[in-house]
């Protein structure tokens, strides 16, 4: 089967910058992205979704690794001051890479 | 007491009890549905019995406190608490605009009583949600160019619960009390029953706030109790002085006097992201709020009482 390498960045966030990071993501080149509703625990304390203040999302993004990167950088500049938030990269194989 | 603030004690209880007891967040959802549309439709079908243009200048002077309330608190909390200046005005914001269940109670409240109020109060609840938060955003941030006021207005002009009012009211008035008469048993029959379990989620909410009052303890609390009483008089007196009726002014005492914490702190989290929000819900919804429900509604009726000399 033949696939090809892109990049899945993953970001875990409060609810309340949804419409925000996804403007960003679109604007910074990705084709589109998956939202689920999470809960958690972190550095910020647990994130149960029981008040808007206290809801997490996951934002997955596969896309170009500089675009993935872009994403990157513009979230960790913008965003992780004041914002709970935790992103990650990582590799996937995909089957139809102009999707990506 | 009425028995709906009792629900709001059994949230709370099952919440600091660590009880597995929770609302789907679907069914909260609906229950705050039908509460902003039964308070909107209620006021909408009273409105359509009286000429609009009476209410403007009412309106303007109830959009006017909205507005002067931050300035209020503002530097209580920036220079008596010792807050920073972001948490100093996102409190101040969110005491600045309104709490919609805070209202229900309220009604709940003076129907017991067998008091009447004026139907433009849930307008007043309309027009009070905004204005506090946007002074609350300009006294954090000034008059910055990096804050994003096209995507906050939408935010708080187009969010649920104003769309919800506003659209309750404007469907009551244009249907007048025979066309929403088939809805009643849904919205207004039924107006306690959604009410009590809307509050037993707020209790199991107000519960989980408890790690933050103990954590930033002592200026939050005081602050939460200390503040809706003289809140809560000023808009009795201007309620009083604009001719509202007895439970007119019950209910702007009890407007001005209550804080938000739905559309504050979604509209602060986004204008004022350094503020902590641990410490403005933690006083609006973990003290503010039941000190409203348990205390402050019945003195805010004595008093509103007593100003009209009855």
């Amino acid at each position: 089967m033949e696939t090809e390498t892109r990049r899945l960045l993953t970001i875990v966030t409060e609810a309340a910058l949804e419409a925000d990071l996804t403007e960003a993501i679109r604007k910074l080149g990705a084709m589109g992205y998956t939202i689920t509703d999470a809960r958690g625990r972190g550095s910020r304390g647990v994130r149960d979704a029981g008040w808007v203040t206290s809801s997490n999302i996951r934002i997955e993004v596969i896309c170009e690794a500089e675009t993935a990167n872009a994403i990157a950088e513009y979230l960790r500049d913008n965003y992780y001051r004041d914002y709970a938030m935790v992103l990650y990269l990582t590799d996937v194989s995909v089957l139809r890479p102009e999707k990506f | 007491m009425d028995p709906v603030i009792l629900f709001f004690l059994l949230g709370l209880i099952a919440g600091l009890a660590k009880s597995d007891l929770r609302l789907p967040p679907a069914v909260y959802e609906l229950l705050s549905i039908l509460l902003l549309l039964a308070i909107g439709l209620k006021g909408g079908i009273e409105l359509s019995k009286q000429p609009l243009a009476s209410v403007l200048p009412q309106s303007l002077a109830v959009i006017a406190i909205g507005a002067a309330i931050p300035f209020l608190v503002y530097p209580i909390l920036r220079y008596v608490g010792r807050l920073g200046r972001p948490d100093a005005a996102s409190i101040a914001g969110h005491y600045g605009s309104v709490s919609v269940a805070t209202y229900a109670v309220g009604v709940a409240f003076l129907a017991s009583a067998g008091i009447a109020f004026e139907a433009h109060l849930a307008l007043f609840l309309v027009l009070l949600e905004m204005p506090g938060i946007v002074v609350g955003i300009l006294l954090a941030r000034g008059i910055s160019r990096d804050t994003q006021w096209g995507r906050l207005s939408h935010e708080i002009f187009f969010g649920k619960s104003i769309v919800l009012l506003l659209g309750g009211l404007i469907i009551g008035y244009i249907a007048g009390p025979e066309g929403i008469e088939p809805l009643e048993p849904l919205f207004m029959d039924s107006f306690k029953g959604v009410l009590a379990l809307f509050l037993l989620e707020m209790g199991l909410i107000a519960a989980s706030q408890s790690k933050a009052l103990r954590e930033h303890g002592l200026v939050v609390v005081s602050f939460g109790l200390l503040a809706p009483v003289p809140l809560a008089i000023l808009g009795a007196l201007l309620g009083w002085s604009l001719g509202l009726s007895v439970g007119g002014t019950t209910m702007l005492a009890v407007l001005t006097g209550s804080c938000s914490y739905i559309a504050a702190p979604a509209a602060m989290r986004i204008a004022v992201p350094e503020a902590n929000p641990a410490l403005s819900l933690g006083a609006s919804l973990g003290v503010t709020f039941p000190f409203n429900i348990f205390i402050g509604i019945p003195i805010y009726f004595a008093f509103a009482k007593w100003l009209h000399g009855a």
